[in-house]
């Protein structure tokens, strides 16, 4: 029991010691890290949300990326083709991003693992055809650029913080929903479907409900990628984009809470580290891919999970 | 508090349940009972929602439920368990039982309470009474066979059933365990109320704990009624009991 205590205070004091480090880091770094520290916060909202439907919920969920750029279109396209507010596009991004997902997931509810996934890529690519040709609305393949936003939004340490504080939020949001009855009861959905409903759970209905919360907060990650890029296009809303969040869900482990958000930081900062010195990136992240699938299929954080578990009982025992 | 009318099922052509009837009195254990592939499972799963119908029909307290989900049925007071172990593999056992018991109660789809504090009690108690309470802790899948044998059976129990429904709950079993799951259909009956309809080999138990059995054979009852009208049934024994004994 006590020792389920000291874990309990390890981890809330790890987490206390990284804001605290996170808040004074832009003190301390040139305009460029802040900029990229910040990509990377939106980047772990967008891969923690995924991990909702994907790792907790079981569901292979191939086109995640849709609705991060739903997302980040609503607040482009309010912002410069309509006089609405600012707080108007923040407000509407998740809900049309969680609209959205209501409509793709009622669909794919329906079907189960390969066949769920390939609906979800299909249905996310039609999204992206229909933003790619829509030119009155969306500019095409142009993109959005110079997308207005309220004047203490400017500077690149504001942007900063505001992305921390939303992902910080959004975290302990998803963290309560995972500790909560709809979160055991959707690992109950991923591990025995049809014992889920001989005991009473509508599981459809239940995928369905942590598809739109991930949607939705997919959007608000939509949101703060705009805040930090100032511009928005097509390529957002590609497969290969929902590709990179599986990866980074993978690379930090499906079964911890904070993994995709370690995924998602050694994923950013490596495409920048690798982007200095070659143009491929993509080689580089598959062979990722494959030494993650053949020697750590766990994830980063899943097998230090399993490696801190495995010591915790052994003294124990002893 | 259930009847099962003229019910059909086929496979791709293949009769799997032809003419299947089962009435289940409030109160009673019932026991179906039936030869390898005479369409057992079929029939529970026909009744649980678990498969559709081709025809006939199943009615719980008077209601139609033929057409009805596993969820939906399972809110209507029936639950069941499974011939072979299907629980919730990540889950510790406390959890297994509690998933159920959230169910019910209608609470599974609440977001923001932390469920380790809610129906703690009630979840504790079932646990208790299957002498599981000391493996609350432990991951289920690091239970013996028989245990999670004991836990398929305290999963269904979280959705306080009126109507249990046990699947073969002694295969595989070793006779010790087997006995314990005697005593624990005994006790659910008799303490409880529990109304059970089961499916079974052993014909010492079926004989032991059963007030009525339903013998099928090729999907189809062929006879229906006391322990002691069925051993001496001269269809059943040409069908059943012969080929065995």
């Amino acid at each position: 029991m006590s020792t389920k205590k000291f874990s309990n205070y390890l981890g809330l004091g790890l987490a206390v010691a990284g804001i605290l480090i996170l808040l004074i880091l832009p003190n301390m770094l040139s305009q460029y890290y802040v900029y990229l520290i910040a990509t990377v916060f939106t980047t772990a909202l967008l891969a923690s949300s995924l991990n909702l439907v994907l790792g907790y919920g079981g569901l292979l969920h191939l086109h995640h990326g849709v609705f991060f750029g739903v997302g980040a279109y609503t607040v482009a396209i309010v912002m410069t083709k309509t006089s609405w507010p600012f707080a108007v596009a923040v407000l509407l991004a998740p809900i049309i991003a969680a609209l959205i997902a209501l409509v793709i997931g009622w669909f794919c509810v329906r079907l189960r693992g390969l066949y769920f996934g390939m609906l979800t890529l299909a249905l996310g690519q039609l999204v992206w055809a229909i933003v790619y040709r829509w030119n009155a609305l969306t500019e095409g393949d142009n993109g959005i650029h110079a997308i207005p936003v309220p004047e203490f939004l400017t500077s690149i340490n504001s942007v900063y913080y505001t992305t921390l504080v939303v992902l910080v939020l959004a975290l302990i949001i998803l963290y309560v929903i995972n500790k909560s009855p709809f979160g055991l009861t959707l690992l109950a959905t991923r591990d025995n479907p049809v014992r889920s409903e001989s005991v009473g759970i509508n599981v459809k209905r239940h995928r369905l409900i942590a598809f739109v919360i991930a949607g939705f907060f997919s959007g608000i990650a939509g949101v703060l990628f705009v805040l930090v890029e100032r511009s928005v296009a097509p390529s957002l809303l590609f497969w290969n984009k929902s590709a990179e969040i599986l990866i980074m869900c993978l690379m930090g482990g499906l079964t911890v809470f904070m993994g995709p958000t370690l995924g998602a930081g050694i994923l950013v900062l490596l495409s920048m580290v690798v982007g200095l010195y070659t143009e491929y990136w993509l080689l580089v992240l598959g062979l990722l891919l494959l030494i993650l699938v053949l020697f750590l299929p766990q994830g980063i954080l899943g097998y230090a999970m399993e490696k801190y578990d495995k010591r915790r009982s052994i003294g124990g025992e002893n | 508090m259930l009847q099962v009318e003229q019910l059909q099922k086929a496979f791709d052509g293949f009769q799997a349940i032809a003419d299947a009837h089962l009435s289940v009195p409030k109160g009673e254990v019932v026991a179906v009972i039936g030869p390898n592939g005479a369409g057992k499972s079929t029939l529970f799963n026909l009744i649980t929602g678990h498969l559709q119908a081709d025809s006939g029909h199943v009615r719980f307290k008077g209601e139609e439920i033929t057409k009805l989900s596993p969820f939906k049925i399972c809110h209507k007071g029936m639950a069941r368990s499974f011939q072979l172990i299907n629980i919730f593999s990540s889950l510790t056992v406390f959890e297994n039982v509690q998933t159920s018991v959230l169910a019910i109660h209608r609470l599974d789809k609440n977001f923001f309470r932390p469920s380790r504090k809610l129906l703690v009690e009630e979840t504790l108690e079932v646990l208790d009474s299957f002498g599981l309470y000391d493996f609350k802790d432990r991951s289920c899948s690091s239970l013996s066979y028989g245990d999670q044998k004991v836990l398929e059976i305290a999963i269904a129990l979280g959705s306080k059933p009126e109507l249990l429904l046990l699947d073969e709950p002694t295969a595989g079993m070793s006779s010790e365990e087997t006995r314990k799951i005697v005593n624990l259909i005994k006790r659910l009956s008799q303490e409880k109320g529990l109304t059970i309809l089961l499916t079974e080999h052993d014909m010492e138990l079926v004989f032991d704990v059963a007030q009525k059995i339903m013998v099928l054979h090729q999907g189809r009852t062929i006879a229906q009624g006391l322990p002691e009208a069925i051993r001496n049934d001269k269809a059943v024994q040409n069908a059943y009991l012969g080929e065995t004994g």
